[in-house]
């Protein structure tokens, strides 16, 4: 019963920490519009924690690049499992319009394992609560498979 | 026998009581912020989801002090339910709140380490302001003892009216509140990521949550002693003391370590000693 609750509550408490990743800034005031009044996040659990430490979920904006790469790498390492990544935008998912320039890696999902994509140049404030709500469905399902 | 039965029950639902109350906090805080806020279960379910995570820590060290801190919550508020010595009890946690700091200062993290700095200037001022609480208390009845107190035939906020502002300080203190939440705070944003908490993560986090309902049901208590004849006199300042304390939360901006050792401790200090003469005329 324990672990049911605990399994359940895992839904119900996304933590998230959002790393501007090389962005022009458009899918970030869009990310933190989503904790506004308007929008309200935390009526889902949904806290901006800022320190990957206390994080479940990872919200990436903007191009991968061959210097921040390590800083995206690490902030994934240092939070504790289950741990879901969100890639938000054109540039997170594929490096954008800036996936033929020379110090351009391309999406997040170069570097880090992508669980949801959310699409947009900059994505709306709902559909990245979309994004990290069917994050936490994927990873709960990624649990029931494992056992 | 019955006051260490009461003590007992007390163990078990301070976390149900404390998590409610983090609850409705968060809940009223969200409306007065005009949004709509998360369900009043939500503490419940990020200490659960917290104990799910995989435990990840830096040193021991750091895991002992967890448990110490939650140990030292824990069994200061079965002394105060079982009608034990307040200044036991004080001690006791004191103990608890020294160890969260020293479980911060583990680990090499600057954030972590300006965090338990901001800490300790905390315990530096609300101890000296809740001791002298309880020597107002004591001198008011007769007694350190919480039962005796409890059992004053009439209500002490009619004596102490200033001992509790100075209470509701310390309280404001230990409750992480603005304008006192510089080591760390309940809210998403802050200046240095999350102070005393940063290193502490998943069931460890878990615990320290816990304990922190331990403190705020423990502090609450203390504050019920005031009004103790009448169930009723003491739900509404209970509630009213608690309207306040998000009240300021959400109007007052974090201020500086020194503005509280200037202005909350010396006032602290200045309103219990006028209380305490006024008291020792009376």
């Amino acid at each position: 019963m324990l672990k049911d609750f605990i399994r359940s509550s895992r839904a119900k408490s996304p933590w998230i920490i959002h790393f501007d990743c090389g962005s022009c800034n458009g899918c970030d005031i869009e990310t933190l519009a989503c904790l506004t009044p308007l929008y309200d996040v935390e009526r889902f659990g949904i806290v901006n924690v800022g320190n990957p430490k206390h994080a479940d979920v990872l919200l990436v904006t903007g191009t991968v690049n061959h210097r921040n790469k390590h800083v995206l790498k690490n902030l994934y390492d240092q939070m504790p499992s289950p741990k879901a990544v969100v890639a938000i935008g054109a540039c997170g998912l594929t490096g954008g319009v800036f996936r033929e320039a020379y110090n351009v890696l391309g999406g997040v999902d170069k570097v880090l394992p992508v669980d949801v994509y959310v699409p947009g140049c900059p994505p709306k404030p709902e559909a990245i609560i979309d994004g990290v709500v069917l994050a936490l469905k994927k990873f709960a399902e990624k649990q029931q498979a494992a056992g | 026998m019955t006051s260490i039965l009461l003590g007992i029950l007390a163990l078990i639902l301070a976390p149900l009581a404390g998590g409610l109350i983090a609850g409705l906090d968060r809940r009223v805080t969200a409306r007065v912020q005009s949004r709509f806020g998360p369900p009043i279960l939500q503490p419940f379910y990020d200490v659960a989801k917290l104990f799910g995570k995989e435990p990840r820590m830096g040193n021991v060290w750091q895991i002992f002090c967890a448990y110490i801190y939650l140990l030292g919550a824990a069994v200061s508020v079965f002394l105060f339910f079982a009608g034990a010595d307040l200044l036991l009890l004080f001690f006791v946690q004191a103990i608890g709140a020294v160890f969260l700091v020293f479980g911060a200062l583990a680990r090499p993290s600057p954030y972590s380490q300006i965090g338990a700095q901001r800490e300790l200037m905390q315990i530096l001022t609300y101890e000296p302001l809740l001791i002298l609480v309880f020597v107002g208390l004591a001198k008011a009845t007769g007694s350190f003892k919480v039962a005796a107190i409890w059992s004053h035939p009439e209500p002490l906020l009619l004596q102490l009216p200033l001992l509790y502002l100075v209470l509701t300080t310390a309280l404001t203190i230990k409750l992480r509140k603005s304008p006192f939440d510089f080591s760390t705070s309940h809210h998403g944003h802050q200046e240095i990521v999350k102070g005393v908490l940063t290193e502490y993560s998943g069931p460890y986090l878990g615990l320290i949550e816990l304990a922190h309902w331990y403190e705020v049901v423990l502090v609450l208590g203390i504050c019920a002693l005031f009004w103790s004849t009448s169930l009723v006199g003491l739900l509404v300042l209970l509630a009213v003391t608690y309207a306040a304390e998000i009240f300021v939360d959400n109007t007052m901006a974090r201020l500086t370590w020194r503005w509280m050792l200037g202005s909350a401790l010396l006032a602290g200090l200045a309103l219990s000693f006028l209380n305490l003469v006024w008291l020792y005329l009376a």
